[in-house]
């Protein structure tokens, strides 16, 4: 008798593919993976938002020896608004400087912004043109970098930080940076 | 209305419509003085992903990032950038994904060999096939055996009102 492997054989690939699929289906599409990771922090100099309450920051303030985030915001970025309590929280912690880069926005509605919400930063930088936001490669605020000591960039989020996020991803990632690099 | 009469409009229509979807995004104020090299950050913008619709490039999308990026283009090449330092320098920052017609390199050979591999594998088969199927000797007719005739017999008579 013949064999009837071969029959099977299209059954076979659809499995393979419908796998394949599946498991594509349960990424999202609109996370890209960053090209930084790993990388040294791009050269940048930042001014403080107009009239705002902290200084400006540039990379030098990253390469401290300490894992520092990067937060990147809108007045206009309506999901901001959403993280900006866990950010808040983050910063209160005092376990890591939080920066924030405030990503082509106009200093009237940032301040504004940072008033109604809180503003915690240890520094924020105010990115008008939105050149600096290129160079680290944000393509949709929020976005969050974690940097070790060295002004590596170490991690990438994207999107807001909402729900039980900073608990169980961006703290325990700071944490291990921390150990890794040592403070 | 009359249906020739409908029928113009229609086609009129289309072609009243068919030149914008290829207008691109670019605005006017965007654009370099110099023809040659407004002509090369068309090139290059066309082949540079937007990263806020994915699917459209820089060329197409109104989206500010979008814009941000081919003022940036023309920034480089003003500068005296190549086209390669251009790309390469997006690339930098925004990793492959921003270019929307994959590298050749390691990780995406079997994208680009995959179809030509699968292709080759299916002419492979039919050849095989063809092949096997003109090397079998055809069986010759064998005349029906006298059980087989009155069975057959039997059944055209049952069939007859």
């Amino acid at each position: 008798m013949k064999s009837r492997l071969p029959y099977l054989l299209p059954l076979g690939l659809f499995l393979v593919l419908a796998l394949y699929f599946a498991v594509g289906l349960t990424k999202d599409p609109k996370i890209i993976p960053s090209a930084l990771i790993d990388k040294p922090a791009p050269e940048f100099t930042l001014p403080p938002v107009a009239g705002g309450k902290t200084p400006g920051f540039a990379t030098a303030d990253l390469k401290k020896g300490q894992v520092s985030i990067v937060n990147v915001f809108a007045s206009w970025c309506v999901p901001c608004r959403a993280e900006h309590p866990e950010i808040n929280k983050l910063a209160k912690m005092g376990i890591v400087p939080v920066y924030g880069l405030n990503y082509k926005d106009t200093p009237q509605a940032a301040r504004a912004w940072l008033n109604q919400l809180g503003d915690n930063y240890t520094a924020t930088g105010a990115d008008e043109s939105g050149r600096v936001g290129i160079d680290w490669g944000v393509y949709g605020v929020p976005e969050t970098f974690i940097v070790d000591g060295a002004g590596r960039i170490r991690f990438k989020h994207v999107g807001p930080i909402v729900g039980d996020k900073l608990e169980k991803e961006i703290l325990p990632l700071i944490r291990a940076i921390q150990k890794g690099t040592g403070k | 209305m009359t249906r020739p009469l409908f029928a113009v409009m229609a086609v009129a229509l289309l072609l009243a419509v068919l030149p914008l979807s290829s207008a691109r995004a670019v605005n006017p104020d965007e654009m370099l003085a110099d023809p040659a090299l407004e002509h090369r950050a068309r090139v290059i913008s066309r082949d540079l992903r937007c990263l806020v619709c994915q699917n459209q490039s820089i060329d197409d999308s109104d989206a500010g990032l979008a814009k941000d990026l081919r003022v940036l283009v023309r920034e480089r090449l003003k500068a005296g950038d190549s086209n390669e330092q251009v790309i390469d320098y997006v690339v930098a920052r925004y990793g492959d994904f921003v270019l929307l017609k994959p590298p050749v390199k390691g990780s995406t050979l079997v994208l680009w060999a995959g179809p030509a591999v699968v292709a080759l594998f299916g002419i492979l088969a039919l050849i095989l096939f063809y092949r096997r199927r003109r090397a079998a000797t055809p069986v010759a007719a064998q005349p029906l055996s006298p059980e087989e005739r009155a069975r057959l017999n039997k059944l055209l008579e049952g069939d007859a009102p």
